[in-house]
């Protein structure tokens, strides 16, 4: 649903000209959208004060293309999930995902959103994937900001290699 | 998917009070909200009528956590409780165990602990007025602030181990001592922050901007301030300077010379300056603190009880009687004594409180955190009704809701 | 200090069980009924203004089950008192602070819904950390920690817990 991978067609329907075509398009596209993720930073905990590190001098999420966040879903595509993630939030954090348009993508940002961290017991949720679907999982507790944009380097490289349908479900 | 999700929360008021004003949700997922608090308000207009304000959506079930680990293995959930400045609560959970244990820690140790509980309350401060500033629009004043608090990071990490979560407290004593140069790298920080702060008051102190959004916004008395448990910068701002430190001294407080910094009405010009007034002082606090260091603070880190510190690590491979004595702290934990007990450091947001009951083992039967953002978040709604909507933006932030202790 | 204590001790003598001074604080045990006459003079008479802390400890296994455990300090004398009453299973029921201080509101809200101890007088024991429709008190002893209660299904692949 969000990262979908590039199919494998039967021979029969393979055309060179119009793969080639697929190809440079999904090229050019992928660079341009992993040169300007718009962050919606879901932000609750600890991991939130590595988050502002990361987006301010000296570690710069700016340089990435990755710094403007947007407070409303509707117009962000990544969906970072900064810190741990209860149960009594996991409505929210499942509304926000549902609400934000293809493509997007969701990082989760610290072991409680990879994980539940070390809090295993009945108010977190063990790991944001149980809820949403997850693209880069970046553990530490709280993990340094050379960590988070190595994260966000692996999920630009990601981005690169996806197929980026734009016309219809071929193209 | 379902369309309709479920709602964890019940408001207090769903009909309004009169047929023109709406009701509203701000947040939990909100940037002014610090995204765990969640307000239904009731507005006329712009004009906040009535505020109902939720938390929770951090509750990551500390108390129960701690049952279930000994004494000393539950000292990183208790760094995440304030994760802006960890190691005031490590110090105040070790010294509470450590009252409990009736064990006194060794003059070092209190200097140490003293110097980067204060250093941990400027880091503290910083952030709170970063990140209040960057969402009044001041993303200069914010850059400048984040940038000193990240030489701070660093600094800690040197000493620590880690950016932001340290665990470095222990019962008895501190995890390790200084390293070299790290007292030197102190002082070049302390010089970088007089500069940068420096800049900040010069952007913003007497900006008109900074004022008409500030001042005489949510004022708040003496008399609710108390009523309502407001304890820390909120309620010396409303001018009364009451300071744990200063009334109850515990670690070092007592040598040291250092002012308690009041406001006037209790708004939030007053939270903001009070704040900056407090990392000046604990600067001051600290440059004294070194001067103690050197002069009485030589000697031993950790104090010399076979009952909660691990044994040096040449005799724990040495001797039968060392190697017992560390697998036994470490697979059963220290043996506290029965006993309840209530201890109260001042943290950066107000009276920061362990009450912990032992019934004798190495675990505990209960830890319970009293927050100040908790209770302060109780009286919230008092400093939000009656002023705007974009007033919120502003409270919120001079009154330093942090998520990790307001929720537990 | 202890000249305070003393005073205190004497004033309230008819309503106080036992009362001692642990690690520098007064601690009085009360019975349930007797909270409001002692925290009214505790507030009046001898100034303890800010209210602290109110949380529970749950012995099981005993009876009364459940003690609860009030805090108080006073910035005038700059001391601190503590108060515990215990309340039985069958009734965890005490009164509530609300009309003398503001800042019970929340604090008996959590003592109530991770104990479930009820603060009769209480306008609003909504549950404050937790959430609408979680089922059971989850800090008393009883309650299993790893028992979690999620709102939202979980994706295909995982196991909701005790099938719920």
């Amino acid at each position: 649903m969000t990262s979908p991978t590039i199919p494998i067609r039967p021979e029969s329907q393979k055309s060179g000209a119009f793969e080639y075509i697929c190809t440079r398009k999904d090229e050019l596209i992928g660079w341009a959208r992993k040169f300007s993720l718009f962050p919606y930073p879901f932000v609750t905990a600890c991991c939130g004060m590595e988050f502002m590190s990361v987006s301010a001098t000296p570690y710069d999420t700016d340089r990435f293309g990755a710094a403007l966040p947007r407070f409303t879903p509707r117009q962000s595509d990544l969906l970072m999930v900064v810190g741990t993630i209860t149960h009594k939030q996991a409505p929210v954090l499942l509304k926000v995902w549902e609400q934000m348009c293809e493509p997007k993508w969701v990082l989760a940002f610290g072991v409680c959103a990879t994980s539940g961290g070390f809090y295993n017991n009945y108010a977190a949720v063990q790991g944001i994937d149980r809820i949403v679907p997850v693209d880069v999982y970046v553990p530490g507790c709280p993990p340094r900001p050379e960590m988070v944009i190595d994260g966000i380097m692996k999920l630009q490289e990601k981005i690169a290699g996806q197929q980026h349908l734009i016309v219809n479900d071929r193209f | 998917m379902d369309s309709k999700l479920p709602n964890p929360i019940r408001p207090a008021f769903t009909r309004n009070e009169r047929d023109d004003t709406t009701i509203v949700n701000i947040g939990p997922s909100h940037p002014a909200t610090h995204g765990t608090i969640q307000i239904v308000a009731e507005l006329d207009g712009e004009r906040i009528l009535r505020a109902d304000v939720h938390c929770g959506y951090l509750h990551r079930g500390f108390e129960k956590e701690c049952e279930a680990h000994t004494w000393h293995n539950l000292i990183p959930y208790v760094d995440r409780l304030n994760y802006c400045s960890a190691l005031i609560n490590n110090f105040a959970y070790c010294e509470t165990v450590e009252r409990l244990m009736g064990i006194e820690v060794t003059p070092r140790t209190k200097y140490l602990r003293t110097l980067l509980a204060e250093y941990s309350r400027v880091a503290d401060h910083l952030t709170c007025v970063a990140a209040a500033l960057m969402e009044l629009g001041a993303m200069t004043a914010f850059l400048y602030l984040v940038m000193l608090r990240d030489y701070i990071y660093e600094h800690l990490a040197d000493l620590t181990g880690a950016r932001l979560t340290y665990s470095y407290g222990r019962i008895g004593g501190l995890a390790r001592d200084l390293p070299d140069g790290w007292l030197k790298r102190l002082e070049e920080i302390l010089v970088e922050y007089e500069e940068f702060v420096g800049r900040v008051h010069g952007l913003v102190d007497r900006n008109r901007i900074f004022i008409d959004r500030m001042r005489n916004v949510a004022c708040l008395s003496t008399a609710d301030a108390i009523n309502w448990g407001y304890t820390g910068p909120i309620l010396r701002s409303t001018g009364v300077p009451r300071d744990l430190r200063k009334d109850t001294p515990y670690l070092a407080y007592a040598e040291l010379d250092f002012e308690v910094p009041t406001g006037i009405k209790g708004d939030n010009y007053d939270r903001y300056y009070v704040r900056m007034r407090e990392m000046d002082e604990s600067v001051h606090m600290i440059r004294q603190l070194v001067d103690l260091l050197h002069e009485k603070g030589g000697g031993p880190l950790n104090v010399d009880d076979r009952r909660c510190v691990l044994p040096d690590k040449t005799l724990v491979y040495g001797e039968i009687e060392s190697l017992i004595n560390h697998f036994k702290l470490v697979m059963e934990g220290p043996q506290v004594p029965a006993g309840d007990i209530y201890v109260a450091h001042e943290g950066a947001n107000g009276e920061l409180g362990f009450y912990i009951v032992s019934t004798g083992g190495g675990t505990p039967y209960k830890v319970h955190c009293r927050a100040p953002s908790f209770v302060h978040m109780g009286g919230a709604h008092k400093m939000l009704e009656g002023h705007q909507l974009a007033d919120i933006v502003p409270t919120f932030g001079s009154i330093n809701m942090i998520g990790g202790e307001c929720d537990r | 200090m202890s000249a305070l204590f003393d005073r205190i001790r004497e004033a309230l003598a008819p309503k106080l069980g036992e009362s001692s001074v642990e690690h520098g604080t007064l601690v009085l045990r009360i019975e349930p009924q007797a909270l409001l006459g002692v925290v009214g003079a505790l507030k009046d008479q001898f100034r303890f203004d800010l209210f602290s802390d109110v949380t529970a400890v749950d012995w099981l296994g005993r009876e009364p089950r459940f003690e609860v455990v009030w805090h108080f300090y006073s910035t005038m004398h700059r001391l601190r008192v503590r108060i515990k009453a215990r309340v039985a299973e069958a009734e965890p029921v005490v009164d509530t602070l609300t009309g003398m201080y503001g800042a019970a509101h929340y604090m008996e809200r959590e003592c109530h819904e991770m104990y479930g101890i009820v603060f009769r007088g209480n306008p609003d024991l909504r549950p404050i950390l937790l959430y609408e429709g979680f089922e059971g008190h989850p800090l008393r002893k009883d309650y299993p920690k790893e028992r979690e209660q999620p709102l939202v299904p979980y994706r295909a692949g995982f196991e909701m817990p005790g099938g719920e």
